[in-house]
């Protein structure tokens, strides 16, 4: 092999800096996301519940936001009926964060442990929050 | 006394008609009734409002002065988070004024009145029956309600593509070439702020009238905008298009708008 030296020392250092990652965090412990529910809001609840169980809110909310969003402008219809079939107003502004007003604890928790970008705040208004 | 079979077969027809058409017309009245009692629940406000075609009166004798269409004008940009842009060419726009030439050409002559020459009109979405920017938006984000005539604007489903703006003979509608958030002076936390290459226009407050509650520029208007359900012959406007000359923006286009104007006020019309 020509230059026998030089490609393995090329190949070791390639591969040390491939690698590296999987080095560096070897033994750190990836915190898992918990979002947090402890705002003034919900604390104030006498029923600590969403619009739906916590099951289906974890697994679908993008759905439903998205059931919301067309129901709200499409068909102009702004109640939704819960799971205890209690009623609410469709909006995300007025219903969602007036609740979950900790976007940065609550819903950024998860984004950004996932890397997903949602598109939401483009437009809609987050609550206004102390800066941590 | 016995029945016959006519008798029995008549008798039996009836109660099942009877019978099918109370019960969904019960069960109307309790949907109904479901519906109000959930928006007075969660905001104490009277029923939704509703009707066939949402349409409006501005009568003009009630602005006498530019303060009282800039009323109007700031409590819809307050309230729909509407930009004010430095540059005149970044304007976004809900409701505004214009020259009468503008408003209405093709009306005008060199021996009107000055008053009625020299004075602004106010302008806003006229929510046509037949809106030239349904027909061309190839995504459909623009589109007329069946239930109340309103055009709306599906923020989400915008492209920008801007075909709506070159279909509206109004200018009703405005484009965000900018992101606005940084130009919105006074943040309303209950509506939603729109999003650069989106464009945007007045809704007849399509969020407010859920609630039971008019247009924010009626309620600032002091009179001079009146609101109301076009298709009923009962309503305050119909009655005082019923009884006043009105006119319409560019009616030759033939998109039938829903803003009439009176121009000398309903006091001398």
């Amino acid at each position: 092999m020509y230059n026998g030296g030089k490609i393995i020392v090329g190949l070791i250092i390639f591969l040390a800096f491939a690698t590296f990652p999987f080095y560096y965090n070897i033994g750190k412990v990836n915190a898992k996301p918990e979002p947090k529910i402890n705002t003034p809001v919900i604390q104030q609840l006498a029923e600590k519940k969403c619009v739906e169980s916590k099951e289906f809110m974890r697994a679908e909310h993008m759905k439903l936001l998205y059931d919301w969003r067309d129901k709200a402008i499409r068909e102009g219809d702004r109640i939704y009926e819960g799971a205890g079939g209690k009623k609410y107003y469709i909006s995300l502004q007025n219903t969602c964060m007036k609740c979950h007003s900790n976007k940065k604890d609550f819903c950024d928790s998860c984004h950004n442990y996932l890397a997903v970008k949602p598109f939401c705040w483009d437009c809609h208004l987050a609550p206004k929050e102390k800066k941590s | 006394m016995s029945i016959n079979r006519r008798q029995f077969i008549k008798i039996a027809g009836f109660s099942t008609i009877l019978g099918i058409g109370g019960i969904t017309a019960i069960d109307k009245m309790k949907a109904g009734a479901d519906e109000t009692s959930a928006v007075q629940q969660i905001f104490g406000t009277p029923t939704p409002l509703t009707a066939k075609r949402w349409g409006m009166v501005v009568d003009l004798s009630k602005f006498k002065s530019a303060e009282d269409y800039q009323k109007c004008i700031d409590a819809c940009d307050q309230a729909h988070n509407v930009p004010l842009f430095p540059n005149k060419k970044d304007e976004v726009k809900w409701i505004w004024t214009d020259t009468f030439e503008h408003t209405f050409p093709g009306a005008e002559n060199e021996l009107l009145p000055e008053a009625i020459k020299e004075k602004n009109y106010l302008l806003l979405c006229n929510h046509c029956q037949n809106p030239p920017c349904v027909r061309v938006c190839p995504t459909k984000a623009t589109f007329k309600r069946k239930s109340d005539g309103i055009v709306m604007m599906d923020q989400h489903r915008c492209i920008g593509c801007r075909f709506c703006m070159a279909a509206c003979p109004f200018g009703a509608r405005s484009f965000n070439w900018r992101d606005p958030k940084p130009f919105i002076k006074q943040e309303n936390p209950e509506y939603p702020a729109r999003g650069i290459g989106v464009v945007e226009k007045c809704t007849f407050c399509a969020e407010r009238l859920v609630r039971g509650l008019k247009p924010a520029c009626v309620e600032k208007s002091n009179g001079g905008l009146i609101f109301g359900d076009l298709e009923d012959p009962n309503s305050e406007v119909r009655q005082i298009l019923a009884k006043n000359y009105s006119i319409r923006r560019k009616p030759e286009l033939g998109t039938q708008p829903s803003v009439y104007y009176l121009i000398g006020g309903i006091e001398n019309a």
